[in-house]
């Protein structure tokens, strides 16, 4: 029997999630069905621009902020 | 029907701009609390608004085919002024604002640093403090404030690109409760501003802009109206009637009467 591959567990808009250790948080994206132009990152309190969510590696107890626009006034 | 002339004297006023972006229209409204998106779209159209305020808010992640408000709002189409609502401390304002530029429309942000959950009245340490920080980072800042003088100078001073006094509290619909201040307002401050919050209906947002104020941002008189895009046309006239009326000049108050028919060539007794 194969181990089972590590997992992590972050912080996704204030609920907790476990996922594959080395995610990135473009693939935290995909998984989660968003598409990147559609949301903004905030990893740990600092914005994450679209261009380096493939790049940024989300670490156990990371809290990530998703977000997007909606209705107001 | 707009006839010529009319078209022409409106058309005469001189554009609406801040921060140096021009706009069409006097009339901002909001996009939260309608019935359907539909309904919003259809309210939206029919004000002739081309500044359409939006939130910042999490995704839900339980349900992650709802669609965004961009999947209804073409932002081609619309300026979208992202605000801070809900945010209670400088802090929190400061973190939506950057995430809302992030989306990557523009550089604006409708300031709101709220000091009162049941008034929802705004808190003028806390903005200044925003402001001041917003500014330095490049952001065009329209400030969310009460109809306060000092608090609207102060915010001048800190850089605001507009001030935005309340005509009351918001969602409230109670209109113009201090026409004083808000002429006042006006008459001292070089930036424009525009009247946020509590216009209930029409003669309203007339008599709003007849205290010569650049524009007024709306949500709620038009998203809660039994119709909301009968509401959004008779606002649309309204603060073009409202504004050609201060551009017109009104005449002057007098507490007797003069009589409008002559006073000589009246028959004989």
């Amino acid at each position: 029997m194969t181990a089972a591959a590590p997992t992590i567990t972050i912080t996704v808009n204030g609920e907790p999630k476990t996922f594959p250790a080395g995610l990135t948080l473009a693939d935290l994206l995909e998984r989660l069905g968003l598409r990147p132009d559609a949301v903004v990152v905030e990893h740990n309190r600092a914005i994450v621009r679209r261009a380096a969510l493939g790049a940024a590696t989300v670490q156990a107890g990371d809290e990530v902020e998703l977000v997007h626009f909606v209705g107001g006034g | 029907m707009t006839g010529t002339l009319e078209a022409a004297r409106l058309a005469d006023d001189a554009p609406f701009t801040i921060a140096g972006h021009a706009f069409r229209s006097r009339l901002m409204v909001g996009t939260g609390k309608y019935r359907s998106n539909a309904e919003m779209v259809a309210a939206i159209e029919a004000s002739g608004a081309d500044v359409v305020t939006v939130a910042v808010r999490r995704v839900n992640l339980d349900r992650t085919q709802e669609e965004g408000i961009l999947h209804h709002l073409d932002p081609k189409r619309f300026f979208l002024l992202a605000n801070t609502a809900g945010c209670y401390t400088a802090d929190e304002a400061i973190r939506y604002a950057r995430l809302a530029r992030e989306a990557g429309f523009n550089d604006f942000v409708k300031l709101e640093v709220i000091g009162d959950r049941e008034t929802l009245l705004p808190d003028a340490e806390g903005l200044l403090r925003a402001t001041r920080v917003l500014v330095q980072e490049g952001f065009k800042v329209l400030a969310y404030t009460n109809d306060d003088l000092i608090t609207a100078l102060r915010l001048e001073e800190a850089g605001a690109a507009a001030v935005m006094p309340l005509a009351s509290p918001i969602g409230s619909g109670l209109g113009l409760l201090n026409p004083y201040s808000i002429r006042t307002i006006k008459k001292r401050l070089s930036v424009p501003v525009i009247v946020d919050a509590g216009v209930g209906t029409a003669s309203d947002a007339c008599v709003t802009m007849e205290q010569g104020v650049d524009g007024i941002l709306m949500n709620t008189a038009l998203a809660e109206a039994a119709d909301p895009v009968a509401m959004a046309t008779a606002m649309r006239h309204a603060v073009e009637a409202g504004r050609l009326a201060w551009r017109a000049g009104r005449m002057p108050r007098r507490e007797v009467a003069v009589p409008s028919s002559p006073t000589t060539g009246m028959l004989g007794a």
